[in-house]
């Protein structure tokens, strides 16, 4: 009940002014994202849907339906889903170590600085690391795992995944109030309980919302994939990429164009059904 | 409270370098006179010397895909820009011909357009909407069909495919050595077949190794197949990185590309299969919008002369065959010593036109994935 | 879980905490455990996972010390080779490090500007346009760069013709930033009650401007903190929209370098020099960000 506030408490700023709608301020926000953002996956569908005399041509849809690119997609998914699992339990748990050390210590800090910068580290060099760690040659040992899909390049995945989650969800359990805990233990609640009926509904959303973030981050992942094998194209990106820059003429820059609109429409699916999840559990807040 | 004149501090310093970055001039001025850009030739447009001064004026050459270290482009980079006192944009050392050709269309219009490209044969033919036509002083000295008849494209320098190994595996001669149990997860192309031009041809190698002709590359994509069952064949991509850690110690590549000074291993040999000689030559070609239209021109004169220092003995001096080669030796321009020393040819060479290529291609695209997996 | 306290009360409903005197050593004895307990999770935690970041670095300073010609043996060369590596046509190792550095600073700067006051503005105002928010923020995750580059060509071919500088590429980068930034952004704003607050400082007459900036975003400050380290590593890690705009970032010159020299250890050198790097800045920040003790 904000209005109620408003009403002669500021005698000396009480103008009358022109009443703007409140989503006015979300136009700058909207206004960037919609020119380096919105028009260049507009171009993208766009190209995607029609050929280069500028008609429609949804048929290139079809080529969505074909074996290799529904395979493709449905691995794509797996590999996503499951670096996305592996990274978010994973790094929860490195959360939430590191979250609940003295705030002020260098071992926060420096787990803070080395997720910023290995969350970023990947591609050539990473899948080489693992190479030369895990591969046939592998200097710990060999790893007969390390070249099948999706096993080798999912670690390899979760090496970036990790961190990236510990930068995401630490500021969530440092929401967690350590009154809380002791509420919960003043009204007789055991650890488990505190768990489960308090910590965990509130960790809730920005747990899903960090697993989210990660699926993303691992859709669309090439250079890694590219560098780990790229004999097969297992995933979507790496067919992408035979379609953009094959020089042996086998480049189709509309089908690589239909296949990006493949990917979003699967990460639509996918919030779609996030935020399905979101509202079940805002419930338990109530 | 203290947050807000930090928080300033990061915005002032965000505003500063912003007015930096805005404030950086761009565009160059372009020059009156001759318009360099629909010139077919260096006399067309009034002699070398003219072309030698426009190119100065201009001031600038934009190249793209071009390592230093493959076929001695590094040295050719530096020559030409000592000579003529024009500065070199090299983008994207890495790309690939598509590559080339994705900047070209989309960079037009900007300064940062390529002026010229070296593109594989399948890409070339592709492209030639792209190109302007341009004939080399030394026109003649290129063989006809290794030219476009109109100028459009022009064959530079090429080598055969070969199998590069590490010596820990002593003397390989022939193919059906690499399916032996010491070459488990050895062997590798560089890169996968349909997408790379030097992999397709190193698989069309294997092909007429193993009995297939220029026309069918099945017989090599069954040899891979049999690679992968014996467990042999890497699904890496060979790299020198790679190649240094030992992981991919036999690689099929262009014979100019498995030097051991390229490769940077200096216990590598380097073989050509019998009857398996495939050529491969790369292409010249002018961007029709490129920024700087006289010095790309320049930049063709300068990789076709054949002066002791010129582009085409460059080339040999980095291990390739420059296309004219034939007309060198005849008039003695070429450099003996380095032709010493590239690889013994062991058969009559075999080069891939423009069907066998698109059939190749094709036929990978619907059976190397069910071979190799 | 009714606990008992020395004395053997019969309250199951009042745990020892609240029963006075003499229980202090019983609840210190109760954190204690927990306090010990969780530190040896905490102990185990970081060695497990310190060995699994650390053994790929590892194998990375390994093979950066590879010589230039040959396998095995140990050599500086690739080191070395950081600092002299030239090539005719590319701009030298340091300015691309410093240009780097400088698109970071600007990306992270620029979305702070565009994201922080968006974001709190939605939280007070315009609840109802958070989803769509978050789905927008999540989009340039799912398009890979190479197909992402094509449609930003007409933008891009826009900007060129004005300014070639390679810090223009900060207008895209804050794009690419805004999937990490709006999580941590978010995870920080979630913890802090904002209707609460804003209401209160409203009601003492404050402008909606002095609620986000001197009252909100305060309390936002590690979420914050986190989304500019985010944005940072990642201008630092960008490779594919800069290389395929054909613009020579970081990532993009130690990639040439790395093709350019037949020495291949010089990627790794490179590659772990900027891992370093990299680590100590961050580290650097982040003493930055934090209130100085003795405030509370």
């Amino acid at each position: 009940m904000a209005a109620t506030t408003d009403a002669g408490v500021r005698p000396a700023r009480a103008r009358r002014r022109p009443h703007i709608p409140s989503w006015v301020g979300v136009t700058p926000f909207l206004a960037y994202v919609a020119v380096f953002l919105l028009w260049p996956v507009g171009i993208v569908v766009w190209t995607a849907l029609h050929n280069t005399s500028g008609s429609w041509q949804l048929s290139s849809l079809s080529f969505l339906g074909q074996s290799q690119v529904r395979t493709a997609f449905v691995n794509t998914f797996e590999l996503s889903l499951g670096s996305a699992v592996f990274g978010a339990v994973f790094g929860a748990v490195l959360a939430y170590a590191v979250a609940t050390g003295d705030p002020d210590g260098a071992v926060r800090r420096i787990y803070t600085a080395a997720s910023g910068v290995l969350a970023q580290f990947g591609g050539v060099v990473l899948a080489f690391a693992f190479l030369v760690l895990i591969g046939p040659i592998g200097l710990l040992f060999h790893a007969s795992w390390y070249l099948s899909f999706p096993w080798g390049i999912g670690l390899i995945y979760g090496y970036f995944q990790v961190p990236l989650m510990v930068l995401v969800f630490v500021p969530a359990l440092d929401g967690l109030k350590v009154q809380w805990r002791e509420a919960s233990e003043n009204l007789g609640g055991s650890a488990w309980q505190y768990w489960r009926h308090v910590a965990a509904p509130l960790l809730a959303p920005a747990f899903f919302g960090s697993l989210l973030l990660l699926f993303a981050n691992a859709l669309s992942a090439y250079a890694t994939i590219q560098a780990w094998e790229n004999q097969i194209p297992y995933v979507v990106p790496q067919l992408i990429g035979t379609a953009m820059t094959s020089e042996v003429g086998l480049s189709d820059a509309n089908q690589a164009q239909v296949l990006a609109v493949g990917l979003i429409i699967m990460v639509a699916i996918v919030m779609t059904g996030y935020a399905l999840l979101q509202r079940r559990t805002a419930r338990w807040l109530r | 409270m203290r947050s807000t004149p930090r928080l300033a501090l990061a915005g002032v310093a965000a505003l500063a370098l912003l007015a930096a970055a805005c404030s950086s001039s761009s565009s160059n001025t372009s020059s009156g006179g001759t318009n360099w850009a629909t010139v077919t030739s260096a006399s067309a447009g009034g002699g070398m010397s003219k072309l030698i001064t426009a190119a100065k004026a201009e001031g600038t050459l934009n190249v793209i895909a071009l390592p230093p270290t493959w076929a001695n482009y590094g040295a050719i980079l530096n020559t030409f820009s000592k000579k003529y006192g024009i500065k070199i944009n090299s983008a994207n050392p890495a790309g690939s011909s598509q590559d080339e050709v994705n900047a070209v269309s989309r960079q037009h219009g900007t300064a940062n357009a390529p002026d010229v490209l070296d593109v594989g044969q399948a890409v070339a033919l592709a492209n030639t909407k792209l190109f302007a036509p341009y004939k080399v002083a030394t026109w003649s000295s290129i063989p006809a069909a290794q030219k476009d008849a109109s100028g459009l494209w022009y064959n530079d320098y090429g080598g055969y495919m070969s199998v590069g190994y590490s010596s820990k595996f002593g003397t390989i001669t022939s193919l059906s050595q690499l399916l032996g149990p010491k070459f488990k997860n050895a062997v590798a192309l560089n890169g996968s077949p349909t997408e790379a031009n030097a992999a397709l041809n190193g698989v069309m190698m294997a092909s007429l190794a193993e009995g297939g002709s220029a026309s069918s590359i099945a017989a090599g994509v069954n040899f891979f197949h049999q690679l992968k069952a014996a467990g042999n064949f890497s699904p890496t991509q060979a790299t020198g990185a790679t190649i240094k850690a030992g992981s991919t110690p036999v690689v099929f590549n262009w014979d100019y590309l498995n030097l051991p000074s390229y490769v940077g291993v200096s216990n590598w040999k380097v073989f050509i299969p019998s009857g398996a000689v495939l050529g491969g030559y790369y292409n010249q070609a002018i961007n029709k919008q490129a920024p700087h239209p006289a010095a790309a021109r320049l930049w063709e004169e300068f990789l076709y002369s054949q002066a002791s220092s010129g582009g085409q003995n460059l080339w040999l001096a980095g291990g390739a065959r420059p296309v004219e080669q034939l007309a060198m030796a005849n008039n003695g321009s070429l450099n003996q010593a380095n032709a010493a020393k590239l690889p013994k040819v062991p058969g009559t060479p075999v080069f891939l036109n423009g069907t066998q290529n698109t059939d190749a291609a094709n036929y990978l695209a619907a059976n190397w994935t069910k071979a190799v997996s | 879980m009714a606990s008992v306290d020395a004395g053997g009360a019969v309250a199951p409903a009042i745990p020892s905490e609240l029963a006075g005197a003499g229980t202090a050593r019983t609840r210190r004895g109760l954190h204690g455990r927990r306090r010990r307990r969780l530190n040896l999770f905490r102990y185990i935690a970081f060695t497990v996972f310190g060995a699994f970041f650390l053994l790929p670095l590892l194998a990375l300073l390994r093979m950066s010390f590879e010589p230039a010609a040959g396998e095995g043996g140990w050599s500086l060369a690739a080191w070395k080779q950081i600092v002299s590596y030239t090539v005719v046509g590319t701009p030298s190792l340091i300015s691309r490090v410093v240009v780097t550095l400088e698109l970071g600073v600007l990306t992270a700067a620029a979305m702070l500007v565009l994201l922080v006051p968006t974001m709190i503005w939605i939280k007070l105002k315009v609840p109802w346009i958070s989803r769509t928010v978050e789905f927008l923020c999540l989009l340039p995750l799912t398009i890979p760069a190479i197909v992402l580059v094509v449609g930003l060509v007409p933008v891009y071919n826009w900007i060129q013709q004005r300014n070639v500088s390679t810090l223009m590429l900060f207008w895209v980068y804050v794009v690419l930033v805004l999937p990490y930034a709006y999580r941590a952004l978010a995870a920080g704003l979630n913890s802090v009650d904002v209707k609460t607050l804003s209401e209160a400082a409203r009601g003492l007459g404050a402008s909606w401007f002095t609620v986000m900036f001197r009252i909100i975003a305060p309390n936002m400050r590690q979420g914050i903190l986190n989304a500019s380290l985010l944005a940072f590593s990642l201008v630092l890690g960008e490779f594919p929209i800069a290389y395929l705009l054909l613009y020579v970032n970081l990532q993009v010159e130690m990639y040439s370098i790395s093709r350019n020299t037949p020495n291949a250890s010089v990627l790794f050198s490179t590659s772990f020099a900027v891992l370093i790097f990299t680590f100590l800045l961050l580290l650097i920040l982040s003493y930055v960000g934090r209130p100085r003790r003795g405030r509370r």
